[in-house]
């Protein structure tokens, strides 16, 4: 779309060095560094041109064992009715990336529920634990290499492998 | 047939030294066990209605059988003894934390509050158990003695929601006594007396020539004075749309909610009793009590409880009408309708009822 | 004087309770009976649907999204099928699009009356409850002449319909959307005009419209604080461009913009235009055609993303799916619109009675289903 593409041109304008260019031309989304997400975020709602006052959706991605995990924001104006897509790479070790839940409300859950699935850090969120397993779990259950655990709070989960494939 | 008719009978052929306080207490005795059977025949029976009226306005059927004594009998007459037969066989279940001794006297204080109403309920021109000569305001005094047992039962279960329901209840019981008690005053002033009797035998003769001179036809002050006391009397038995203290959907059930088996079973015997009372209350204060609706038609002992048991009924049927149909009001707007909307009513009719007596007479 | 500081309760509304809407926990803080803080609870009913996705088939997924959010089965599986159906640019016959916008709107009909009728419900109106699934299951009968289930369907395939209409669904679905009209009327009369219903839904719970936007609420609880958005007009998918229908938008008319009445009335009227659009899809539709046509030897959309969305009984539900050229995805991530409706409920909530707080719950429409997946 083209929008991205003169989206990624005004923020690369307004915070240089932000925007990781890609390979070759295309124009599905934006790839960006994590360090100052939390300014680019309130520019993207607040730029008059812009205004994405909605935050649809927040998706955590792993693409693989060996590679990083990423962080993946749809975002839409209701004014302008445009929209793009911005895409966040962070490390296995350690994620983190800074939280942009006071700038949408509506981030708060969206980002928890990354948090619970992936471990990603939400640096600067008030209320950052667990959304839809319970508080004691432990592990980041959709990452590639989660292994299901076989005892949870000295409960045995017994695992019929017999037909299973 | 008072208490007083059946020791007189007693002494008639007894001998004549016969300690008249073991006279007293069988008479007493005979008088309550009567009272006792009307309402477990009413709860049996207005449960049922309940249901099946219900289903009918809600396009379903209800309690429904094969035939008699299989599955409930033919159209499910026989659901509310199987009810009860149930309940009685079931587990007496008593929360750990609950205080006992409360826990188990609660429900007996409730059923005592409808109980004794009922003994000065004039069923029939000479069918009351006690007839006072200040009956009407002995009923009222009374009445308000459930609310005791509400609030021991919404505090002996040890449960925040009981809690908040006995809370809701007692105030709401207790707010909607001033207008009923100020309707039934202007009655009280149409018929220049307290007690039941004389005020079923001042509504005698006609209004109009053909409208039978019940209390609701008699002057418009007391015909709005019906409306009030019917409403303040709803609200005083915890039914929707009043019935917060009960509400299903936020606090399960309310200040009965630990209660199980027969103890339940006594918290909705004392419901249906105090429906009894009111719909009693509101028959003999303003529709006529045992009296005939045609001046000469059908009168006399015994059709004067065929009329008054009719009158009940009706009574019973709208207050089941109004469950199903009305949505239910929030505490503190429950609050505001009694105090801010009925009370200055009550007051107004009072006043009215007051300036006709005086002029027309 | 100094202020007199009454200790507040901690109590806990569920997760099992008559009025939740499933398995919801609300942490309450109450100063009486009014509310200083409610935290919702979430997770009693998480089926790991996305961790689950990553091992099946495309077409295997269908019957998944169908229990998320399982009483709006078909709009689920709309969005899905959809999405992989632009990733792979697959046309679909012309009867299929027909059928599918029929049964999307079918199912529409029948989530609004389910969501209204246990609105009543909380309030305390058994009998309009009763009428209104009387309705419903008119409407399960047509599901289950057609593809046999009456709640999940597995219905809308990759490239096409499962069952065709039976013969015979036309001339009924007419028969019932006559009747239905009638009955719309009725349900005015008993609840929704009611004095008691409009003291306890009026002005209660008030949705601002920026607080709405912030938080990412969307469908009739959007459109009940005075915005006009719908997905069908604004961003229209599939045939919906087609049909003429309008947009309800609260407007006030009891209390405030996006009270509770607001959304509960926004509900009712919809109902109403999905009638219209399913009489002009019945009257447009072609008679005849292969429903199967379409239908891919082999679902592998080419590699990459699409993020897309439908407009649901609830709001707008987002389906983010990754290929990587294999026969199942990488990642399926269902964005539900009943997530950030709950969301919003703890700041609308706040410095109501208890009574009111499950009122704004039964008004935000929310299916545990949905939220946890």
């Amino acid at each position: 779309m083209i929008i991205n593409q003169k989206v990624s041109d005004i923020i690369e304008k307004q915070f240089p060095g932000s925007v990781i260019l890609p390979e070759e031309p295309q124009n599905d989304y934006i790839q960006l560094l994590p360090d100052n997400w939390n300014e680019i975020a309130k520019f993207l709602k607040n730029d008059t041109e812009l205004k994405f006052d909605s935050c649809q959706c927040i998706t955590g991605v792993d693409l693989g064992i060996e590679e990083n995990l990423e962080v993946r924001y749809n975002f839409h104006s209701m004014k302008h009715k445009h929209k793009i897509e911005i895409r966040i790479a962070v490390e296995r070790k350690r994620p983190s990336i800074p939280s942009v839940e006071q700038v949408w409300r509506g981030a708060d859950w969206l980002e928890r529920e990354v948090y619970d699935m992936y471990g990603v850090r939400f640096k600067g969120h008030r209320d950052l634990r667990r959304m839809l397993l319970p508080e004691d779990w432990k592990g980041w259950p959709l990452r590639k290499d989660y292994k299901t655990p076989n005892i949870y709070n000295g409960m045995k989960v017994k695992k019929v492998r017999k037909g299973w494939d | 047939m008072t208490i007083d008719n059946i020791i007189i009978w007693f002494q008639s052929w007894l001998p004549a030294n016969f300690s008249i306080i073991s006279l007293y207490l069988v008479a007493v005795l005979i008088a309550a066990i009567a009272i006792f059977a009307i309402m477990a025949v009413n709860a049996l029976v207005a449960v049922y209605a309940e249901r099946k009226i219900s289903a009918f306005m809600q396009d379903r059927i209800g309690p429904m059988g094969q035939g008699p004594g299989l599955h409930a009998g033919k159209w499910g007459l026989l659901q509310t003894v199987a009810d009860t037969i149930k309940l009685i066989l079931k587990e007496d279940i008593i929360p750990r934390a609950a205080d006992r001794k409360l826990f188990i006297i609660a429900p007996f204080v409730i059923f005592l509050g409808a109980f004794i109403a009922l003994a000065a309920m004039p069923w029939g021109p000479n069918l009351i158990a006690a007839d006072m000569n200040i009956g009407i305001f002995y009923i009222l005094a009374v009445s308000s003695f459930g609310v005791i047992g509400i609030i021991l039962a919404a505090w002996a279960s040890d449960n925040k929601w009981s809690l908040f329901g006995g809370m809701r209840s007692a105030a709401q019981i207790i707010s909607y006594e001033i207008p009923a008690a100020l309707s039934l005053v202007a009655v009280i002033l149409l018929g220049s007396t307290l007690s039941m009797q004389g005020i079923i035998e001042s509504q005698a003769g006609t209004v109009w020539g053909f409208l039978p001179n019940w209390n609701i036809f008699n002057n418009p002050f007391s015909f709005f004075a019906f409306f009030i006391y019917f409403i303040a009397g709803v609200a005083e038995v915890n039914r929707t749309p009043f019935d917060i203290p009960e509400a299903e959907s936020e606090l399960v059930a309310g200040f009965h909610t630990e209660y199980s088996g027969m103890r339940w079973a006594f918290f909705f015997l004392s419901e249906y009793g105090n429906m009894l009372v009111v719909a009693g209350i509101t028959v003999v204060a303003f529709l006529g009590g045992w009296q005939s609706p045609i001046e000469g038609v059908m009168q006399g002992a015994w059709w004067g409880l065929f009329w008054f048991l009719t009158k009940m009924t009706g009574v019973i049927m709208i207050m089941i009408w109004f469950r199903w149909t009305f949505p239910r009001l929030r505490v503190d707007q429950l609050m505001s309708v009694a105090w801010k909307v009925l009370l200055p009513i009550a007051l107004f009719n009072l006043f009215g009822v007051a300036i006709w007596t005086l002029l027309v007479g | 004087m100094g202020l007199v500081h009454a200790d507040e309760m901690t109590l806990n509304i569920g997760p099992q309770h008559p009025s939740t809407h499933g398995v919801l926990r609300l942490k309450v803080k109450t100063d009486g009976e009014i509310i200083s803080e409610i935290t919702p609870i979430i997770g009693y009913l998480h089926r790991c649907f996305e961790k689950h996705c990553e091992t099946l088939s495309y077409e295997q997924i269908i019957p998944f999204t169908d229990r998320c959010d399982y009483i709006a089965a078909m709009n689920n599986n709309f969005g899905y099928v959809l999405a992989i159906e632009k990733m792979m640019d697959i046309q679909v016959p012309e009867r299929v699009k027909y059928i599918r916008v029929i049964m999307a709107e079918f199912n529409r009909i029948a989530s609004h009356l389910l969501a209204l009728g246990t609105f009543g419900l909380d309030v305390g109106a058994y009998t309009p409850f009763l009428y209104m699934f009387r309705d419903r299951e008119r409407i399960l009968d047509l599901f289950e002449i057609t593809c046999g289930a009456r709640l999940l369907y597995n219905y809308m395939w990759v490239g096409g319909v499962s069952h065709d209409l039976p013969i015979g669904f036309v001339e009924a679905s007419y028969r019932f959307l006559d009747e239905f009209e009638k009955n719309t009327k009725e349900y005015h009369n008993i609840l929704s005009y009611n004095k008691i219903f409009i003291e306890r839904s009026a002005d209660v719970g008030v949705l601002p419209k920026d607080v709405a936007i912030d938080y990412g609420v969307t469908g009739p609880n959007l459109r009940g604080s005075g915005i006009k958005w719908d997905l069908r007009k604004d961003e229209p998918y599939s045939i919906y461009d087609r049909f003429r229908f309008n947009v309800p938008v609260g407007k006030g008319t009891m209390g405030s913009v996006g009270d509770c009445w607001d959304r509960y009335w926004v509900r009712a009227e919809e109902m109403n235009e999905s009638v219209k659009i399913i009489r002009q899809a019945l009257d447009k539709m072609p008679r005849d055609g292969d429903v199967h046509e379409a239908l891919p030897k082999k679902v592998r959309p080419p590699k990459g993303s699409i993020y897309f969305r439908t407009e649901s009984p609830r709001g707008d539900l987002g389906y983010y799916i990754i290929s990587d050229g294999k026969g199942g995805p990488t990642r399926v991530k269902m964005r539900s619109p009943a997530f950030t409706a709950l969301s919003a409920l703890s700041e609308i909530a706040s410095g109501w009675m208890l009574s009111d707080v499950l009122v704004i719950l039964g008004s935000l429409d929310i299916v545990l289903g949905e939220i946890d997946r």
